[in-house]
């Protein structure tokens, strides 16, 4: 607790940040369905982070409750996610996000 | 007995169903002897709560029926009711009684035709929707049997649709008519918009708090519907050609009922009218006052039978809306009554006329038939004298009082209505002359009797049938009983129908007492100078002034001059003043070319604005869907700064605040 008192939650909050912000650019940079798929958990996870750190600061328990919410909707986008990233494979040679542009305008 | 009106429209309706059924089976003579019963039963009804208002006070002699709830829409409701008034009563009496008369009439003129059944059953149907017409609580009934009359009327107009020209003519009174409907329905929506209520009762106890320009745009648009439907000036041009129609329709539809059914809606409207500007019945008085002069020139110089009484019946409407324009509602109604027993007198004799020359129409091919129908004839002169206005006769009566009030409004109308009643004298008696007196022209050929008639069929090429006669010798015959005793019935009712409405003492007024609760509200009061000398010396006026036209047509026709015959029958009154031939003329020159100009202006601006705006939006989304790449990172990122832009303002605005 010691630790935790000495420490404010603007470390926290920095990493958090920075770990969205390679989520985000990992995101539109990569091309791989894979890997775009672990930036986007990278993202919420840091959100997660923000919203524990906040939640201990202002002594207010809804942050950590939201953390479930994202855990388990996170938790159901893997699999409906990974079964759509498995169905392309079977399909296709690789998993590149581009060449699945059928739907474009 | 108030719960059985309905009984009075319901027979020549149960006449219609069963011929529509079973009249193919049962055939001549039965169809006709089934709806002339139907109508009987009708006019037994009518008598009957005439007798039955009769016994009302004064004040109470409405019985309002109510049958279901028709229509209701929100706060718009027409019940289905019908309103028996003394206004009402009274068409209905002359209506079903003159029509059981040429019912009756219809089965010896008829004999013979192969649609025979066929005529029955739109004469029933005619009948029920006039009773509608009349009968009907609000404005809606009264519209579904304006419409009905017309349906009926083109059908009946047509009836010999084989030939080109009567199935023109019905198709050029059907439009015609139309044209006048609109009229009449803008006159609805209005009255609905203003009043909330389209119900009589309800019209009449409101329209004290009607708007001037309201009550005036309800009176014109009501009286656009009247000339539609009561052939005035400038409508009037699909009458002369309804009489393609078989004679007893002429009779019922184009002379007696139909043709009165603007005067009964101005009459029964009359708490609107008076409630508009003055210039709606100015307007009124002057249509119906040229419409009366202008027809009765054209009616001089007119050698069909039928087309001379189709223009006076034209000229008379015009009388009466010279009246209705005046004030003089009473005076509207008494005459519609008087003409509806002497026209249709007078046409019954000219079909019976008709019937006896075997087919011809052309008055120039008659003369001499006293002798060979003698009670036709007789019967007609009936007639003739009473439209003429000859003492004592009904027309006297009539037409006198209509000009009274003429010259109450304007000594001008009063001036043409003198002058229309002198022609209407004049064109009788000629007819009178041309068919019954003089030399007989058809115990000859043709050719030999006519040249004139014969050369100028040759040129258009007319064969017998449809107007013409046989080009040998006819053998005129007297008609049967069934066509005779309609004439005998109507002869004494032209010759007393006057004393209805006697202006000789007060009590005489019978007609204008018993229409009183109806009309009391739009009829005009004589001024005070009218004294009952001026009364007296505009009724002998009046009466000189058809006695001169008589007699100048006695001294023309009798005495056989001819130049002073072709001085008065011009060509340009046979014509109609070109008046449709104009038209015709109009519509396939000038205006055929100003309708194309339309037809380009919708094809093109209006449809080019139109199609404009939907290229407009399929160019911008064909360049609007490119930003759909199918890309996710595109999305993606279209995501990112979208959350972006929204933490900016969040955060700015938590800076700011």
């Amino acid at each position: 607790m010691m630790l935790a008192a000495s420490m404010g939650s603007e470390p926290y909050l920095i990493l958090g940040a920075i770990l969205f912000t390679m989520g985000a650019v990992g995101l539109l940079v990569r091309r791989n369905a894979l890997v775009m798929f672990m930036c986007v958990e990278l993202m919420l996870n840091a959100v997660n982070l923000s919203f524990v750190a906040l939640s201990r600061e202002l002594d207010d328990l809804g942050g950590q409750i939201a953390v479930f919410f994202v855990l388990v909707v996170a938790a159901a986008e893997v699999v409906v996610g990974l079964g759509i990233i498995v169905s392309i494979f079977r399909r296709r040679q690789g998993a590149t996000a581009d060449d699945l542009s059928m739907l474009k305008g | 007995m108030n719960d059985l009106i309905w009984l009075i429209p319901a027979f020549p309706l149960a006449g219609f169903v069963l011929l529509v059924v079973f009249g193919r089976r049962l055939g001549e003579p039965v169809a006709g002897w089934l709806a002339t019963a139907a109508v009987a039963g009708s006019f037994a009804a009518s008598v009957a709560t005439f007798l039955s208002l009769q016994g009302e006070h004064v004040h109470d002699r409405a019985y309002e029926v109510t049958l279901w709830e028709w229509l209701p829409v929100g706060g718009f409701h027409v019940d289905f009711g019908f309103l028996a008034d003394p206004l009402s009563i009274t068409m209905c009496l002359f209506v079903t009684g003159i029509a059981t008369l040429i019912h009756l009439y219809s089965i010896g003129y008829m004999h013979g035709d192969p649609k025979f059944s066929k005529f029955f059953l739109y004469l029933n149907l005619f009948v029920f929707s006039m009773l509608m017409l009349v009968l009907g609580d609000n404005m809606l009934i009264t519209f579904l049997g304006w419409e009905g009359v017309g349906a009926c009327s083109y059908f009946l107009i047509s009836f010999w649709h084989t030939d080109d020209a009567n199935a023109s003519a019905g198709k050029k009174a059907f439009v015609t008519n139309r044209i006048g409907d609109f009229g009449f329905m803008v006159a609805i929506f209005f009255t609905f918009a203003a009043l909330g209520t389209i119900n009589y009762t309800g019209i009449v106890a409101a329209s004290p708090s009607l708007a001037t320009t309201t009550a005036t745009v309800i009176a014109a648009m009501l009286f656009l519907g009247a000339c539609g439907k009561s052939a005035q000036l400038p409508l009037y041009v699909w009458l002369p050609d309804a009489m393609a129609g078989p004679t007893p329709v002429s009779a019922l539809i184009h002379a007696a009922t139909m043709v009165t059914g603007g005067i009964y809606l101005l009459a029964r409207m009359n708490p609107v009218i008076v409630e508009a500007s003055s210039w709606v019945p100015w307007m009124i008085a002057v249509v119906g006052a040229l419409t009366a002069l202008f027809a009765a020139t054209i009616a001089v110089a007119q050698n069909d039978i039928k087309k001379v009484l189709a223009y006076s019946t034209v000229s008379q409407l015009g009388f009466m809306f010279l009246a209705i324009g005046s004030g003089a509602y009473v005076a509207a109604l008494f005459h519609m009554i008087t003409h509806a027993f002497f026209k249709g007198l007078l046409f019954l004799g000219s079909g019976s006329v008709i019937h006896g020359m075997e087919g011809e129409q052309d008055m120039r091919r008659m003369g001499g038939l006293f002798k060979k129908m003698p009670i036709t004839a007789v019967t007609f002169m009936v007639g003739w004298l009473a439209i003429a206005g000859f003492p004592f006769f009904a027309g006297f009566f009539s037409k006198d009082e209509i000009l009274l009030f003429a010259y109450d409004k304007s000594i001008v109308l009063w001036l043409i209505g003198m002058v229309a009643a002198g022609l209407t004298g004049f064109y009788m008696t000629r007819q009178v002359i041309m068919v019954f007196f003089g030399a007989p022209r058809w115990d000859r050929p043709l050719e030999e009797a006519a040249p004139e008639l014969f050369a100028e069929r040759e040129a258009a090429g007319i064969h017998p049938g449809h107007g013409a006669g046989p080009t040998g010798e006819i053998h005129p015959h007297e008609s049967p009983w069934t066509m005779t005793l309609p004439l005998i019935v109507l002869g004494p009712l032209a010759l007393l129908g006057g004393w209805l409405n006697s202006a000789f003492w007060e009590k005489g007024k019978a007609l204008e007492h018993w229409l009183e609760p109806v009309i009391e509200f739009g009829e005009h009061h004589l001024s005070a100078g009218t004294t009952t000398l001026l009364k007296i010396e505009l009724g002998i006026g009046a009466t000189l002034v058809g006695l001169i036209g008589m007699t100048a047509a006695w001294f023309v026709y009798s005495r056989n001059k001819g130049e002073a015959k072709d001085r008065i029958e011009l060509k340009v009154l046979l014509k109609g003043w070109y008046y449709d031939s104009s038209i015709a003329a109009f519509m396939g020159g000038p205006g055929r070319k100003g309708f194309d100009a339309i037809a380009w202006f919708d094809k093109h601006v209006i449809d080019g604005a139109v199609n404009g705006v939907g290229s407009v939006v399929k160019v911008t989304s064909d360049k609007g869907r490119t930003v759909q790449t199918g890309y996710v990172r595109n999305y993606a990122l279209g995501l990112l700064v979208g959350a972006l832009v929204v933490a900016a303002l969040i955060l700015s605005k938590a800076v700011t605040g």
